[in-house]
């Protein structure tokens, strides 16, 4: 019942067409079309019961969608054999809780199809990596929720996946294992791996994340680069003597807004590139600038600005 | 080692951790400690000795039976209580998820489980089977006539029950599963009880009844056929105990029992497949 694995036809990590899931009359994800460039830290964003978590199980083969379809690292996503690229901490990571650490992570890691030689030197490692190497041998039963989530991480990529699936990862750790998890993610970028992080903490996807998508009842609702692109709404807030009322015609091929109030001019303009040619064109309008910043819109402001104010996070 | 092996023994470990098992175990070893008192009150009563060999080995076979039967009961019980949450259970937790997104087909992930459960399974009735055995043979001196026969068809019982639970489990709630399962078991109790009755008053609708019963579950049915090849034939004419099969079901009956479990197991393997966790 193996599956060969062929090479892979394209270069995103992730690639779905129009993915449908629809539970009796209820519809989870109206249809998600979504594209991962592999190796790229890539935010899911979204409020509760925006379809994020049926996504994230119809790409991980949990749960079988309706309609449309997704390609994981080249290959269909019901390939079994293509699971072992892929490592997943669930929400809410739980297991046998008589288990000891040392021995859930030796279980996971044979079930990825390890062999002893590589589970005798990683397992201790990764228990190293995520910070609970003085508990390798305690019972998983005595592991508060923090705990759970590191040794849940450590499972998830013990196999040195190329894709690897975070759904909650910072909930329930403490800065320092926060902190700890983001260290952890810069580390599998550098390894090349992709990561798809599902996340409520906008703070921590800004920080971390070179791209995230944004989505509501099932379909994607807008995306911004955190990284390369200038892509995204900036704020820029003037401070000038001898603004007028013309000038505004002249700015409006760079400006989404622009209004004046008395010694102040609040703009928005969709490209860092833009803003050269904003200045110059309010210098030779001759209006005398005292004051020129860009802000870009926090990760926050976005989210609230496409979910709209009043949806729950 | 495949991922199926790897499952079976995991859950192997954990369905032996079971406190319910412990619970079973020490219901056996209860249940045997009374047994075996009774059986040597029996063997040493005055009256007793006074019957003749014969009739009072005749009884002491006929006891024999009855802790079979109690050690079957326990031992179908103890299949469903510990098994009953094992993928209900875990589907609601999220157990499962980390698991099933492994490389590991669905069909493998359920046979393992189904494995590990099996070889638990094996070991409570080798355990408590080889209990009564004990007694019979040590302190009442009797011993069944084809106890691996027996033992082997108590075990196919116990399988039955135990795919019923995984395929009901694929299905609904742990309660829900639990209810389904007890429920047929005990309705193929009764309709035993009615076959055999039927078969001493001679109404065929009541040993219809009771045949209809064996196909809805076959799992009494199994239970009558262990009894059956562990008692001698002088004991199944003489009729001395309420186990004395006299109506036991055919092996055609077993081979329905047999396609049955597989039958299970398939829908079970099919509906794992097909639904969400």
């Amino acid at each position: 019942m193996t599956e060969d694995l062929l090479p892979p036809t394209n270069d995103l990590a992730i690639d779905t067409i129009r993915l449908r899931k629809q539970f009796g009359s209820k519809v989870a994800v109206r249809g998600l079309s979504l594209q991962v460039r592999r190796g790229e830290i890539f935010g899911f964003l979204g409020p509760n019961g925006a379809g994020k978590s049926t996504s994230i199980k119809m790409l991980l083969g949990l749960v079988w969608p309706t309609s449309g379809q997704a390609q994981i690292l080249g290959h269909p996503f019901s390939n079994v054999e293509i699971r072992r690229k892929i490592g997943f901490l669930p929400e809410d990571f739980r297991f046998y809780d008589w288990l000891t650490a040392s021995e859930l992570l030796a279980l996971h890691a044979r079930l990825c199809g390890l062999t002893p030689a590589q589970l005798r030197e990683r397992v201790p490692a990764y228990i190293d990596l995520v910070g609970l190497t003085p508990h390798r041998d305690r019972r998983l039963r005595g592991f508060s929720k923090g705990m759970m989530q590191r040794i849940g991480l450590a499972q998830a990529l013990i196999h040195e996946p190329e894709l690897v699936f975070l759904d909650e990862p910072t909930s329930g750790l403490d800065p320092m294992g926060r902190h700890l998890v983001r260290d952890i993610i810069r580390n599998e970028r550098k390894r090349g791996a992709t990561v798809f992080l599902n996340s409520h903490l906008l703070s921590e996807v800004e920080i971390t994340c070179d791209t995230v998508v944004f989505i509501k009842q099932g379909q994607v609702v807008g995306s911004r680069d955190l990284r390369s692109s200038p892509d995204g709404e900036i704020h820029v807030h003037v401070r000038a003597h001898n603004l007028r009322p013309e000038i505004l015609p002249g700015l409006a091929q760079w400006t989404c807004s622009a209004q004046i109030q008395d010694d102040r001019l609040q703009l928005s303009t969709n490209s860092m590139e833009c803003l050269p040619e904003i200045l110059r064109h309010l210098v030779c309008s001759d209006v005398h600038v005292f004051e020129f910043t860009p802000q870009r819109l926090s990760l926050e402001e976005s989210f609230l600005k496409i979910m709209g104010e009043d949806q729950g996070l | 080692m495949t991922p199926l092996w790897i499952i079976a023994g995991i859950t192997f470990r954990e369905a032996a951790r079971r406190k319910i098992l412990w619970t079973a175990l020490l219901a056996a070893a209860a249940f045997l400690a009374l047994f075996a008192t009774g059986m040597h009150f029996q063997v040493y009563s005055p009256h007793f000795q006074r019957v003749p060999p014969l009739i009072r080995n005749q009884i002491l076979s006929a006891m024999l039976q009855v802790g079979f039967y109690a050690m079957d009961l326990l031992a179908v019980l103890m299949t469903v209580l510990t098994s009953v949450d094992s993928l209900s259970g875990e589907i609601a937790s999220s157990t499962i998820h980390a698991v099933a997104t492994k490389p590991i087909h669905r069909w493998q992930l359920l046979l393992g489980k189904w494995l590990g459960f099996a070889a638990m399974i094996a070991a409570y009735v080798a355990l408590v089977f080889g209990g009564v055995y004990a007694v019979g043979r040590f302190i009442g001196g009797v011993q069944p006539r084809g106890a691996l026969a027996g033992a082997s068809f108590i075990y196919l019982e116990c399988l039955l029950v135990l795919t019923l639970t995984f395929l009901f489990g694929t299905m609904f709630s742990t309660l829900t599963n639990g209810v389904i399962v007890l429920g047929l078991h005990g309705l193929a109790f009764i309709g035993g009880w009615l076959e055999q009755i039927g078969t001493v008053t001679q109404s065929d609708r009541l040993i219809n009844l009771g045949i209809l019963s064996s196909v809805i579950m076959p799992s009494e049915a199994i239970w009558r056929r262990a009894s059956y090849v562990m008692q001698s034939s002088i004991a199944r004419t003489l009729d001395l105990s309420p186990f004395a099969t006299r109506s036991a079901p055919s092996a055609t009956m077993m081979l329905y029992a047999a396609i049955y479990l597989l039958l299970a197991l398939s829908a079970a393997l099919y509906r794992f497949r097909q639904r969400d966790l």
